[in-house]
């Protein structure tokens, strides 16, 4: 293993790690849902600081702890919470890491989860750091394939935003140790940032490139769907039509894969059509939830438990 | 200052257009132009007491080439190694007695600490944090590429503008 102390990034782990933490996340889906009792983390507490708005990752944090038997705290608002008076981040780290067994942090600086790391001899787990890493989300991606696709030489496609959505950038890191064949499709204005397709090239990835769902919905395992944020384009006009052309419908999913699945990080705004929730086809809620048992088994690895 | 004649050979000597030093360090091979960011990088200035005398563009045998001679200061390879990052064939003389006593290439160094600032405006060590800069260094090419240790940003061409 070369998971230590921390988990800051995706590429700081080795294959062997990811294949162990998702086969212990398996192994804790029952504890997960509430159907079998574990307290492995009875008497440890686990401290989230979100200095950004988050729900998903927070809350599928704090149900991950409690489920192993652990408690949590929070910074609270960070209005009213010592932040507010200009506390540094490695001053509250330090403060922390004396309430706390485990700190998870989300943060808006890049990098801040690797400094705070150095702040503290207590594990640290990074749950966003600006547009750089959020390595649990890409974990709970790599899991959701394996438990409703597959994961080893997966067909996927990833289409939306690939220019600035970090949960993208680490996924696709991740996949390159999976064997993954990966269509990235965007609008140019969108597209993947050459540094993440130079080194994919550098490791032997293959990839390609299209502006259209249609090019290759039908030979793909997974279509990850992400957000098109509103913010990116200077005219509104322009981003109505990329915004359009970036919608999934249940009509155009007539000639897929038997094994094939859309996940979306969520949340999702217009990209998903709601008549695809009811298509067998649509993993993106148990996606959401796999979050906890993958968080679980981080938890657990993190305290040697 | 005009041509000096090496002793030895009679032919002009471009490291004599300043004059030989009794003590000290010569970074010979700077890359043309280079040695007014060789001294910001050594943090020549103002404040420096020694003598210090530089030439740029003298010709050498792969072109014209920038010298720099700082007196009675005998560089550390931690110091001249991150000229390197903007001159890689820069060589290093320390001089005793006005011989050259050692003579070495800079070597790029595998990180840089504290040296640089990180131009990714969001990185957490551009915010007021307790945090000192590190960046890993690779190559890309010839050129040297730094990458940040904290946010993972690229940085290579223009370093000197980023000195801290």
């Amino acid at each position: 293993m070369t998971l230590k102390k921390d988990l800051i990034s995706i590429k700081h782990l080795c294959k062997a790690d990811v294949e162990h933490i998702l086969k212990r996340a398996e192994s804790l889906e029952d504890v997960a849902r509430g159907e079998r009792s574990l307290d492995l983390l009875s008497g440890y507490i686990l401290a989230t600081l979100f200095y950004e708005p988050s729900t998903r990752t927070r809350l599928s944090f704090e149900t991950a702890m409690k489920r192993l038997g652990g408690t949590t705290i929070d910074l609270g608002s960070i209005d009213i919470s010592s932040v507010s008076k200009g506390e540094t981040l490695a001053d509250t780290i330090r403060v922390v890491e004396g309430y706390a067994d485990c700190i998870v942090l989300r943060h808006p600086k890049e990098g801040a989860a690797a400094m705070a790391a150095e702040f503290t001899s207590k594990p640290l787990i990074n749950a966003g750091d600006g547009a750089a890493h959020h390595p649990t989300q890409t974990l709970l991606d790599l899991y959701t394939m394996k438990r409703e696709s597959k994961l080893e030489g997966v067909k996927i496609a990833l289409a939306g935003d690939l220019k600035y959505g970090r949960t993208v950038h680490s996924l696709v890191f991740a996949l390159s140790m999976f064997n993954a064949k990966i269509s990235f499709v965007s609008p140019p204005q969108l597209a993947m940032p050459d540094g993440i397709k130079n080194d994919l090239t550098a490791m032997g990835i293959e990839f390609e490139e299209t502006e259209y769902i249609e090019d290759v919905i039908d030979d793909i395992d997974v279509l990850y769907m992400t957000r098109i944020q509103k913010e990116r384009f200077a005219d509104i006009n322009e981003y109505n039509k990329v915004a359009g052309a970036y919608r999934i419908e249940a009509k155009y999913l007539t000639g897929v894969r038997d094994n094939f699945i859309i996940m979306h990080p969520l949340p999702r705004i217009n990209e998903i059509d709601p008549d695809v929730d009811d298509t067998p086809y649509a993993k993106y809620f148990e996606q959401s939830f796999y979050g906890v048992p993958v968080r679980m088994a981080l938890l657990l690895t993190l305290l040697g438990k | 200052m005009g041509n000096q004649q090496s002793k030895i050979t009679g032919k002009p000597d471009p490291e004599m257009r300043v004059r030989q030093i009794e003590n000290g360090t010569v970074i010979d091979h700077i890359g043309s132009g280079q040695a007014l960011n060789v001294l910001r990088i050594l943090r020549i200035d103002e404040q420096t007491k020694t003598v210090v005398s530089f030439v740029m563009n003298t010709p050498g045998s792969a072109g014209p080439k920038d010298i720099v001679k700082i007196e009675d200061r005998e560089l550390k390879s931690d110091e001249v190694d991150k000229i390197s990052l903007i001159s890689p064939n820069a060589v290093i003389n320390i001089i005793r007695g006005y011989r050259v006593v050692e003579k070495h290439k800079v070597a790029l160094p595998d990180k840089i600490e504290g040296f640089l600032r990180c131009r990714n405006v969001n990185c957490i060590t551009n915010a007021n944090e307790p945090a000192q800069t590190r960046f890993m260094v690779g190559k890309s090419g010839d050129i040297p590429v730094l990458r940040c240790a904290y946010c993972d940003n690229l940085m290579s061409r223009n370093l000197t503008d980023n000195l801290i």
